[in-house]
C-alpha cells in the first residue's frame, strides 16, 4: 500500500472515516483543530455528517445521540475540552453506547498551555467522568500507530458497546509523518455495521413495549444498577493490555514511558546501547488496561532502577508504574511539563545518573 | 357498545407513571402517544428525554427513548436526526432542562433549524428536585431557593422561550399552549400534530411550549393550580402561535 505524508490529526480523522465513522461533532480547541476541519471536508464526500457543536458539551452529546442511532461516531478535543465532555462520556459508558474520542492533550491544569503535554493521564485512565466507568485507552507514539489504533478503536467500541479513547498529545497530533492508511470500508460494510445495531438503536421500533429501544444512562432500580456495574466490571476485566517491551532481557535500567515520551525514550535506548549501557523500555500501548505484567519481565537481579519518563509534573503515569514494580527496585523520574516537550538529552542524562550509581 | 375512545397503546398498562396528582405531564404524554398512533409514527419515534420529572415516564411509554444529560436533549436529538433522518425525533424537556442548564443547546439547535420537535413543559418550577426556582418562575412566586418569592432585582425576570427563539431566523414553528382546560388540551394536541408534521415535511425546528401546573411544588390543590395557571401563568406566558412559517 502507498505511503502518504499526513499530519497526525488529519491521519486520525482519515482513519476514522475508513473505519466507517459517519458522524463527527466537535468544537474548536488547539491543538486538535485539524481533526474537525478534516472531518468537515471529508465526511460529506462519503455521505457522513459533520456538525460544529456550540460547545464541547453539545458535541459529545451529539455523538451520544448519533451513536445511539447506530452510526459509528466520533468526537475529539484537547485537555480542557475533554474535561467538559466528561459527563457525556460517562453517559455513553453507562448507557453502553459505542463511540470513539481523541484527546490531543495539552498542558494543564486549567486552561494550561496549548503545547503538547501528558497531563491528562489520571483523567484518561482513572476518572474520565463521574461514576467509575473505564475505557480502553490507546496511547500512540507515532502517527502510524495513531492511525491503526483509531481504525481498530471503532471495532472495540462496537464489540464492547463502550467508549474508546485515543490518548495522543500535541506532538502526535501536529507532526507530519509518512503513514500507510488502512483499507476503506465499503458503503455496504458501513451500512451492515449500522444495521447490526438496529435492535437497540433509538431510531423507532414497532409498537411493542418489550422490543422498544431504551437507552438508559442510569437505572431506577438499585439492584439493576448494581447488576449493570458488575457487568461493566467483568467487561473491563476481560480486556487484554497491549505493550511493547524493548531490549528488556538484559536491561540494567528500564525506562517506562508512553506516547511521545516513549518514542523519545526508545531512541535513547538505541543510543545508549551503542555506548554499552544496558537500557530497556516498557511502553504501554494501552494505558488502560495497564500492562502491569510486563514489569514482571524485568530481571530485578540486574535492574538498578526503573526510570519513569513523562511530560507531566507532578508525575501521574508513575503511580501505575509503582504498582507494577512492587518495590522490587527503585523508581526514578525524568519529567517536564507546561507544554515543554521531553528532550532526549534530559532522558540520557537521567539514565546516566542512574548508571553511575 | 361501540368503543369510541381508548387509552393510547403507547402507554403500557402495567406500569406506573410516577407523576403526582394533578400533574399535567401525564396529559401531555397521553397526547403525544395519541398523535404518534394517529399519524402512524410510532415505528419512527425517537424520544429524547430531559432530566427531571420530564423523564419519569421512560418506563411506561412503549416507544423508543433515550435519556439525555441535563439540558442536552437538543444536542442528542441533533445527533440522532442528522445521522438517521428517517426517524421522528422529539425532545421532551422541562423548564430547568430546556431554559436554564440547556439554554445553549436549545438556542443553538433552534438557530441551526434542526429538523426536530421540542415539547417544552413550562410549569415555572423545578419539580423532581423539590420546588427550586426556574428561569420561568413568576415574579413573587415562592420557590425553595427563593423563599421570599422571585425578586426581579435579585433573580431577574421569567424567560419567555417562544419569544426568545422568535428572534432567530431558522425556527419553523413556535406555539405556546396549555392543558388547563379541555379546549386547551385539544389545542395542545393539534400543536403537537403540526409540529410532527413539520418535521415530516422537513421544515426544521418546531417547538410547542406547554404551560402546565405543578400542584405539589406550587403548594396548591390540583384544582387551585388550574386557577393559578389561568390567573397568574397565562398573563405572563400568553398562549398562541408565535411563529408559523
Amino acid at each position: 500500500m502507498a505511503r502518504v505524508f499526513m499530519k497526525g490529526c488529519e491521519a486520525i480523522a482519515e482513519a476514522a472515516v475508513r473505519a466507517g465513522c459517519r458522524f463527527f461533532a466537535g468544537y474548536p480547541i488547539t491543538p486538535q483543530n485539524e481533526i474537525p476541519e478534516y472531518f468537515a471536508r471529508r465526511l460529506p464526500e462519503v455521505g457522513g455528517v459533520f456538525v460544529q457543536g456550540e460547545s464541547e458539551v453539545a458535541s459529545i452529546n451529539m455523538v451520544y445521540g448519533a451513536a445511539s442511532a447506530g452510526t459509528r461516531s466520533m468526537t475529539s478535543s484537547s485537555s480542557p475540552g475533554v474535561a467538559l465532555k466528561s459527563e457525556g462520556i460517562s453517559y455513553c459508558a453507562s448507557a453502553r453506547i459505542p463511540m470513539v474520542y481523541a484527546n490531543i492533550s495539552r498542558g494543564g491544569p486549567g486552561v494550561g498551555s496549548i503545547q503538547p503535554a501528558q497531563m491528562d493521564y489520571f483523567q484518561a485512565t482513572k476518572a474520565s467522568g463521574n461514576g467509575g466507568f473505564r475505557m480502553r485507552v490507546y496511547a500512540p507514539s507515532t502517527v502510524q500507530e495513531a492511525v491503526d489504533m483509531t481504525y481498530n478503536a471503532f471495532d472495540y467500541a462496537d464489540q464492547d458497546r463502550n467508549p474508546v479513547l485515543i490518548l495522543a498529545d500535541g506532538v502526535i497530533g501536529t507532526m507530519m509523518e509518512p503513514v500507510v492508511l488502512p483499507e476503506m470500508k465499503s458503503d455496504e460494510e458501513v451500512a451492515a455495521i449500522k444495521e447490526s445495531k438496529k435492535s437497540w438503536a433509538c431510531i423507532g421500533h414497532k409498537l411493542d413495549y418489550a422490543n422498544r429501544a431504551w437507552i438508559q444512562p442510569g437505572q431506577w432500580s438499585t439492584a439493576v444498577q448494581q447488576e449493570c456495574n458488575e457487568t461493566a466490571r467483568d467487561l473491563y476485566a476481560s480486556w487484554i493490555p497491549e505493550v511493547e517491551e524493548y531490549q528488556l532481557e538484559d536491561a540494567e535500567i528500564v525506562i517506562a514511558a508512553y506516547g511521545i515520551s516513549a518514542r523519545i525514550s526508545k531512541s535513547v535506548v538505541d543510543l545508549l546501547r551503542k555506548e554499552g549501557i544496558k537500557v530497556g523500555l516498557i511502553r504501554p500501548m494501552t494505558v488502560y488496561p495497564f500492562p502491569y505484567a510486563a514489569f514482571d519481565h524485568i530481571d530485578y537481579g540486574k535492574c538498578k532502577a526503573v526510570l519513569d519518563v513523562e511530560m507531566s509534573i507532578p508525575a501521574q503515569f508513575v503511580e501505575d508504574v509503582a504498582v507494577a514494580v512492587k518495590e522490587r527496585c527503585p523508581i526514578e523520574t525524568c519529567l517536564c511539563s507546561g507544554g515543554n516537550i521531553m528532550s532526549r538529552d534530559a532522558v540520557i542524562a537521567a539514565v546516566k545518573k542512574i548508571n553511575e550509581k | 357498545m361501540e368503543k369510541v375512545y381508548a387509552r393510547t397503546k403507547t402507554i403500557q398498562d402495567d406500569k406506573v407513571s410516577g407523576f403526582c396528582p394533578g400533574c399535567m405531564h401525564s396529559t401531555v404524554i397521553k397526547l403525544i402517544g395519541e398523535v404518534l398512533e394517529e399519524m402512524n409514527l410510532v415505528e419512527k419515534a425517537s424520544c429524547v428525554l430531559g432530566i427531571g420529572c420530564c423523564g419519569l415516564h421512560m418506563d411506561y411509554i412503549a416507544y423508543d427513548n433515550i435519556t439525555a444529560p441535563h439540558g442536552r436533549a437538543c444536542a442528542v436529538a441533533t445527533g440522532i436526526k442528522r445521522s438517521n433522518p428517517e426517524s421522528l425525533v422529539f425532545t421532551y424537556q422541562g423548564d430547568g432542562d430546556f431554559a436554564s442548564i440547556g439554554l445553549a443547546e436549545s438556542i443553538s439547535a433552534a438557530n441551526r433549524g434542526e429538523n426536530i420537535t421540542v415539547i417544552f413543559i413550562n410549569n415555572g418550577i423545578y419539580g423532581m428536585t423539590g420546588g427550586q426556582m426556574a428561569p420561568t418562575t413568576l415574579i413573587g412566586m415562592k420557590a425553595s431557593t427563593a423563599p421570599k418569592g422571585r425578586i426581579a432585582e435579585e433573580h431577574g425576570y421569567p424567560m419567555h422561550m417562544c419569544e426568545i427563539l422568535n428572534q432567530l431566523t431558522a425556527p419553523a414553528y413556535l406555539e405556546r399552549t396549555s392543558c388547563n382546560t379541555p379546549q386547551n388540551v385539544m389545542k395542545t394536541k393539534k400543536a403537537i400534530q403540526k409540529a410532527f408534521q413539520n418535521q415530516l415535511d422537513g421544515k426544521g425546528f418546531s417547538m410547542v411550549e406547554i404551560v402546565t401546573s405543578c400542584p405539589t411544588n406550587w403548594g396548591l390543590e390540583p384544582l387551585d393550580a388550574l386557577t393559578y395557571i389561568e390567573e397568574k401563568m397565562l398573563p405572563e406566558f400568553p398562549l398562541g402561535v408565535i411563529r408559523d412559517k
